[in-house]
């Protein structure tokens, strides 16, 4: 009690010396909300803090940086607040705010610490953000914009606008500018400039614009007989329409108390339940009231005797709302502002529009990336050589299997990828010559038996690659530089390592090309595939063309499976998720044609993407519709889209 | 049926077979016999004769027309979908019913199928009776499901793809694709069908809770012996006639019997809707033995392993389906089923239920390889009806041109 008169006067004596200096200090203000500042709740402080940060003192910054950062001290003799530098552990050097004077050192127990919680520590940085505007240093001015741009308030907006005409970095001034007038948008005091803040947005993309101009755009469906003359009203509906379905318009009814809802069937039922007497509800008994229209009959019973809530059977909602007006009204009472707002998001949208088919078309061109680089090997075995091969998914699970190993053993990604590259090719290139000695060359005239036996080879690779790496997922992590996405703006962006692969197919592309058009390989290859027997007298081996072509199509399979497997699970099933689509490819390009194969590719992998865009929750639906319209597809062109015609056709 | 005894010499030995086969279980088992056999080893003999009749349809439509289709076990697994709907519609009706029967006033119409539809689907988080169980509460609509669907499925897929000459692989593919869509299709919850949830409780028979399993599980297998009886008298009749000849000779050279004026495209679509509806068949008699159904039965996979049954068994003979579908899946059966003793080989020790599929896969392998006959081919061993010795360069462009060893005997 005594403490308390005694600092009653030391704060008489203080308040008379401002009064004198004609000024208030910062110690002033923080002694006029002493109390509320000593019991340090976040329901009372909010004043505090406003008071403190409008105060327009030059110390007022410091005051609130040290509270946050709990470097507050009252001195307990008098109740005065100085910031303190901890001495050791027990003892404290306090500083006056005001000067930064020392004034000497403390023991703690002398000392009360203000310990702001972090509700409060928040508050106190959203109110320090108009300081920071100002600051000197440019990256504390860009950390204060960024928190205003994130959750921007009203009270923001005048020390924004202060601000812009003191910035003097360009870069900083023109994000200031746009945050300001964000910032209009949803706070603005004058619709004028509202207006302007709004239609400078025209045509923008980015998701902060949207979101600030849909709230201004809500609106609210009511009943519209009794609506004040102000309201701003987007149009009239009527009840039953597409846009307002006739129970929801019948509870807008209920809800303004012009109708009263009938008693719902359950309602009714438990009235019915209620009043079962001797087995019997109304005179009829209850064995009897097994359907709907027996209940009806009992309750209209019930209702005429008075008994239970009346209720028309012919009663239909369709009806009780049939001539009732209804009304859309924004929230925004501003009609100016919500004109503006609807003609510039409807400017944004359409060049949202455009901007979501170029996604979509980088999206789609991806995955028949993706496709081409799982059918290219295929496109050799199976469109050059005629040879089914089941086991092709296999040998991409196996390439990247093999880039999953060397990762373990080279940990630096950028080289263990260059690494797993050319031995992902030779792996699969032994496995496929193996494959093609031991099993492919005596089945040369027995294509369906080809496809039934690498079947059962795919099955023992699959089931042995479970073995030895287990069921579980194992990653085949990227570079570092191929992390992260191409950004072209908040709507059009594309991972790096998708333009990878699409990079990595277009070189395939060209090996393939060059090998098949340019080399001894190639025109062999094509000479064994067209007539055998006339290549052997030639001089051409078959058997050896064969081995190759056969382990050169096995062997890109197994560089597909590292490219596959840098963004795709790698798991021992991982090649059968591809191996039908891959057969899908090279048949609906057209067998035994490069470009046929990368033309099936692009037709997929557009038309699963456009189909996803459909039906964006579902990628089943997609491959179900695609492969479907591939089955129908293949009756108009039997022969894929670009068919072989003349000798090359081989029939 | 005696001409059919003597095309089909094969025929009075498989009945006598399996008739004393099902004699025989049945003396051994719970319900009617001693109870030497457990009841879910009766049930495993009895889903293994479904394997085999479905593996005579295969054998029909792959060994003796030559169409490789890789889509038959969507159809079988589309005919337990049809039966499983009813099983799980009418079971779960009396369930509703019975939790119904408490309540004050007796049930509407609308609040049962509201409250089944809500125990159905409740998984999948629906609440509504979607359009394709229109007819889930009739046994009968559904048993004519069980053919229509399929035989529809079959029918429109065959005409588009025989109509526009799709053959030898990309048949296959085709075939294949049409089953991964079929599957993809299931997997949605939207598709009506639960999902990847599929339709479970199938092997409690609506109505006969107090009828113990070991006595529906032997009814059952002689359910199943008796269709398979069926469909291998059925099989046998098609193939021993001209019809029979008229398909090998497409499997053989479907030019050659187009050019003497049969509608190929006719027989082809006939023999595959045939054997769809058998497949269907075979069905709905498996997956109330199995219990459960979801989209993963119907995997592309599925089909493959129904064409490595045929093949290992001997395809182009109706008892080589049988043997093939027998005794693959009851080995797979007794190796992932974990009793295969371990196989120590000193540096490693070879667990079956990790390694059988390998296994698997190789002897198919060589099965194909070096016995194209199968196991059938066997019995050719033992009745000395051996194939000519074809060794030797050919002489002639084709592949079945004589050999220079032939010319020269």
């Amino acid at each position: 009690m005594i403490r308390r008169l005694i600092t009653a006067a030391l704060l008489l004596v203080l308040c008379s010396a401002t009064a004198q200096a004609q000024d208030m200090t910062i110690q002033d203000v923080l002694q006029e909300h002493r109390e509320a500042l000593e019991k340090s709740s976040r329901r009372t402080i909010g004043p505090v803090i406003d008071a403190i940060a409008d105060s327009d003192l030059p110390a007022a910054r410091l005051v609130l940086e040290r509270w946050r950062d709990r470097e507050m001290w009252q001195r307990e003799e008098d109740g005065l607040f100085f910031y303190g530098e901890p001495v050791d552990r027990s003892t404290e050097r306090l500083f006056d705010f005001e000067t930064g004077a020392d004034v000497g050192v403390y023991s703690t127990r002398d000392l009360d610490q203000l310990k702001p919680n972090s509700g409060i520590q928040a508050m106190i940085a959203a109110a320090l953000v108009t300081f920071q505007l100002d600051d000197p240093d440019p990256a504390q001015r860009r950390t204060a914009l960024e928190a205003i741009a994130r959750s921007g308030e009203a009270s923001h907006l005048a020390p924004l606008r202060r601000s812009i005409t003191k910035e003097t970095d360009p870069v900083l001034r023109a994000e200031k500018e746009r945050t300001e007038r964000l910032l209009t948008i949803t706070f603005g005091a004058a619709d004028a400039e509202r207006v302007a803040a709004i239609e400078h947005f025209r045509g923008s993309l980015f998701l902060d614009v949207r979101a600030a101009l849909n709230p201004l755009i809500a609106t609210t469906t009511v009943y519209a007989a009794d609506l004040p003359p102000d309201a701003n009203v987007k149009r009239r509906l009527r009840a039953g329409s597409a846009d307002l379905p006739v129970a929801e318009a019948f509870a807008l009814l209920v809800e303004a108390g012009l109708a009263t809802p009938p008693p719902t069937a359950d309602e009714r039922k438990s009235a019915l339940v209620a009043r079962i007497e001797n087995g019997q509800v109304a005179g009829i008994p209850v064995a009897a009231l097994d359907t709907q229209e027996a209940r009806d009959r009992a309750y209209a019973t019930l209702a005429a005797q008075g008994d239970v809530p009346a209720w028309d059977p012919q009663f239909s909602e369709a009806r009780a709302v049939e001539e009732t007006p209804f009304a859309e009204v924004y929230t925004e009472p501003s009609a100016a502002v919500t004109t503006a707002a609807e003609e510039t998001l409807r400017s944004i949208n359409h060049t949202v529009a455009w901007n979501q088919v170029l996604d979509l078309s980088l999206d789609g061109l991806s995955l028949a990336s993706i496709y081409f680089l799982a059918a290219i090997g295929l496109a050799i075995t199976f469109g050059v050589m005629g040879v089914i091969n089941m086991a092709h998914g296999e040998f991409i699970m196996m390439g990247a299997y093999t880039g999953y190993v060397v990762q373990q053993v080279i940990p630096d990604y950028t080289v263990s990828i260059l690494v797993a590259i050319p031995l992902a090719f030779a792996v699969t290139f032994g496995a496929g010559v193996a494959m093609e000695r031991l099993i492919i060359r005596r089945l040369y005239h027995r294509p369906l038996e080809t496809l039934l036996a690498t079947f059962g080879v795919s099955i023992a690779l699959q089931q042995i690659a479970k073995n030895v790496f287990g069921t579980q997922v194992r990653p085949l992590t990227a570079p570092d530089w191929l992390d992260g996405a191409l950004v072209l703006n908040d709507v059009v962006g594309i991972s790096y390592i998708r333009i990878a692969i699409f990079v990595l197919a277009l070189i395939f592309l060209g090996i393939f090309l060059f090998i098949m058009q340019k080399t001894r390989l190639g025109l062999e290859t094509r000479a064994v595939t067209q007539n055998p027997r006339m290549a052997a007298s030639m001089g051409i081996n078959p058997g050896r063309v064969n081995m190759l072509t056969f382990g050169f199509g096995s062997g890109i399979a197994g560089i597909a499976g590292v490219a596959i497997g840098l963004y795709a699970k790698v798991t021992s099933e991982l090649g059968q998720d591809y191996i039908v689509q891959s057969f899908m490819t090279v048949v609906v390009g057209g067998v035994g044609n490069i470009w046929g194969t990368l033309l099936g590719a692009g037709l997929i992998g557009f038309l699963q993407k456009g189909i996803e865009w459909f039906n964006p929750s579902n990628t089943l639906a997609a491959q179900t519709y695609m492969i479907i319209f591939i089955i129908i597809f293949i009756q108009f062109r039997p022969k894929g889209i670009i068919a072989l015609k003349g000798r090359a056709a081989g029939d | 049926m005696r001409t059919l005894f003597r095309t089909t010499p094969s025929l009075p030995v498989f009945l006598a077979v399996l008739v004393v086969f099902t004699l025989g279980v049945t003396v051994l088992s719970e319900a009617y016999g001693i109870g030497a056999l457990s009841t879910s080893f009766i049930k495993t003999l009895g889903k293994t004769a479904c394997l085999a009749l479905v593996a005579i349809a295969m054998d029909l439509v792959w060994g003796y027309t030559g169409i490789l289709s890789l889509g038959h076990f969507a159809f079988f697994g589309l005919g337990g979908y049809m039966i499983g709907m009813w099983l799980m519609y009418a079971r779960t009706e009396l369930i509703v019913l019975d939790s119904l029967a408490a309540a004050p006033l007796p049930p509407t119409p609308g609040e049962i199928s509201d409250a089944i539809a809500g125990q159905i689907f409740g998984v999948v988080g629906a609440a509504d009776l979607p359009m394709v169980w229109m007819f889930a509460h009739s046994f009968w609509a559904q048993m004519a499901l069980v053919v229509l669907v399929p035989g529809l499925l079959a029918l429109v897929f065959g005409w588009l793809a025989f109509r526009s000459r799709v053959t030898g692989v990309y048949l296959s593919i085709l075939t294949q694709a049409m089953t991964l869509a079929l599957s993809l299709y299931l997997f949605q919850n939207d598709s009506g069908l639960r999902g990847n949830n599929g339709l479970s409780g199938l092997q409690n028979l609506p109505g006969a809770d107090a009828i113990p399993q070991a006595t529906v599980s032997i009814w059952f297998f002689w359910a199943s012996a008796l269709a398979l009886l069926l469909t291998y008298v059925v099989a046998a009749f098609v193939v021993s006639g001209t019809f029979g000849s008229v398909i090998r000779g497409i499997r053989d050279d479907e030019a050659r019997v187009r050019f003497l004026g049969y509608p190929v495209e006719g027989f082809k679509l006939f023999v595959f809707v045939l054997t769809a509806v058998i497949a269907a068949l075979g069905g709905a008699l498996y997956y109330p033995q199995a219990g459960i159904i979801n989209p993963a039965e119907i995997a592309p996979i599925a089909s493959i392993y129904l064409a490595v049954w045929v093949a290992i068994g001997g395809r182009g003979r109706l008892y080589g389906a049988v043997i093939g579908a027998c005794v693959v899946s009851l080995l797979s059966t007794w190796f992932t089923g974990g009793q295969a003793p371990d196989l120590p080989l000193g540096f490693y020790t070879v667990k079956w239920v990790d390694w059988w599929q390998v296994g698997l896969g190789f002897s198919f392998v060589l099965v194909t390889l070096f016995a194209p006959k199968g196991l059938g081919g066997l019995v050719d061993l033992v009745s000395h009806r051996l194939s000519p010795n074809r060794h030797g360069a050919a002489l002639g462009p084709d592949t079945g041109a004589l050999r220079e060893k032939e010319a020269e005997q």
